[in-house]
């Protein structure tokens, strides 16, 4: 997993990302870095032992993902994304445009105080509960599907910072099939669910995403034996 | 062609006020709009559908929310006047990290100090001072977070100082007792007109929270 190499643009660099595999915040680091051809190396990490490194370099949070860069760390996952955009320029995933950045600020914010919290919800509850978190999300959903409109993708043609942020929906869609509920479904949200297959077909995207099967499995005993709801 | 810049507002929200801060320190004119929450304007429900809450600057007519997306968006536009983030891409990372961080613990932790009773209440002080006291050692011997200039971690910490009183009052302790070096810092920012224009008055928030508590049946 772990692959050192160095840049050799104007000068020797080292980049480490601290993860997790199934971790909605180190992949979109992963993306990040990759969508600008950065190399990296990768340390996954284990929560329930977390490496000294990890506690060096994140000593406030001790979460990952934290982006280590010539040795100087950074951490949360939206300012990550903002620091590698500002530092590798190429293939930009933030717009130039003041405006334009602080509408895929918002959104990608909205992924993470909305949307996260609610899928996370979704899986911990059950019955009634369940069904009231469900409309929560497809309220959220139909949110989204205006933001996106007739857009390839939330960033215009290609991938940019809010479809990054956005891979919180496939962990949705993961833990839909894994605890058998209907959430998002192409039926109900047509123009996201198109966006949702560019997504997870994107060359770079699809790279990053966690093994479907181990993911699946993952969901399963992590929030597993709720009732399924339709 | 003039800019046109309005801000609709709470006059005790200290998210709005940080909004007020970045405007006046880039020497901005703009129309200030107060909104009851209680009854938001049609205009603010068009302009943030999504979350309908306040601040909303509205730039020729485009809606900007959350404050500390409006706040970047504010130092990006007038860019030449009073830089509030850095230009080092490793400093910007930093300031926005600590930004994250005020947003996420002072308000949900403030707001717990003058809600609760008992244990919840002393749990809620004890956070809250340790939180403090992790920016206070952030900020070290610096004058600003921002170095020698004031910059948006202090922006972004600077509003709640206005809440200090109340959260005093309502948990029985002294802030400036437990952080003395935070409370010389909010003193050196006030020094600023853009600052000291922009706060609320500390009694004036003790007198809106009385009566927050009396509508929320506490104590």
């Amino acid at each position: 997993m772990a692959a050192i190499s160095l840049q050799t643009e104007t000068m020797a660099e080292e980049v480490k990302l601290f993860g997790t595999w199934a971790s909605v915040f180190s992949r979109r680091i992963e993306v990040a870095l990759k969508l600008k051809g950065v190399q990296f190396e990768y340390i996954e990490e284990n929560l329930s032992n977390k490496s000294p490194a990890l506690l060096k370099y994140n000593p406030l949070h001790k979460k990952i993902p934290v982006l280590v860069h010539n040795g100087k760390p950074v951490a949360e996952s939206l300012v990550i994304l903002e620091y590698i955009d500002e530092t590798w320029k190429h293939n930009p995933i933030l717009p130039t445009d003041p405006y334009e950045k602080a509408m895929a600020r918002f959104w990608a914010k909205y992924m993470d105080d909305k949307l996260l919290p609610a899928a996370i919800k979704v899986a911990m509850s059950k019955g009634e509960e369940q069904k009231g978190v469900i409309e929560e999300i497809q309220k959220q959903l139909k949110t989204l599907e205006s933001e996106l409109k007739e857009k390839k993708f939330f960033g215009g043609e290609s991938l940019g910072f809010v479809d990054i942020a956005a891979n919180t929906i496939v962990w949705l869609v993961v833990a839909q099939e894994a605890l058998g509920m209907e959430i998002l479904t192409e039926e109900k949200f047509p123009v996201l669910h198109g966006w949702y297959q560019r997504l997870v077909d994107d060359a770079v995207f699809k790279e990053c995403m966690p093994p479907r099967e181990q993911h699946l499995s993952f969901v399963k005993v992590r929030f597993g034996s709720s009732t399924p709801s339709k | 062609m003039a800019d046109e810049i309005i801000l609709l507002d709470f006059w005790p929200s200290m998210f709005g006020m940080r909004v007020k801060v970045a405007l006046a320190e880039k020497g901005l004119e703009y129309e200030f709009r107060e909104e009851d929450l209680r009854n938001k304007s049609p205009l603010l429900l068009e302009m943030n559908p999504v979350h309908k809450k306040i601040p909303v600057l509205i730039h020729n007519g485009k809606p900007i929310c959350e404050s500390l997306i409006i706040v970047q968006y504010i130092d990006e536009v007038w860019k030449d006047k009073s830089p509030l983030l850095p230009s080092d891409p490793y400093q910007r990372a930093q300031a926005r990290f600590w930004a994250d961080y005020i947003d996420k613990k002072i308000f949900e932790l403030g707001r717990k100090i003058w809600t609760t009773k008992g244990e919840d209440q002393e749990a809620a002080k004890k956070e809250f001072i340790e939180c403090l006291k992790l920016l206070e050692g952030e900020l070290g011997e610096k004058p600003y977070f921002g170095g020698e200039n004031f910059g948006f971690v202090d922006v972004a910490l600077v509003t709640f100082s206005c809440w200090f009183y109340a959260y005093e009052t309502f948990g029985n302790f002294s802030i400036e007792a437990e952080c003395p070096k935070l409370i010389a810092w909010t003193k050196r920012c006030m020094e600023r007109e853009s600052v000291s224009s922009s706060l609320a008055d500390p009694h004036k928030v003790h007198g809106f929270v009385v009566v927050l508590r009396k509508k929320f049946g506490i104590e």
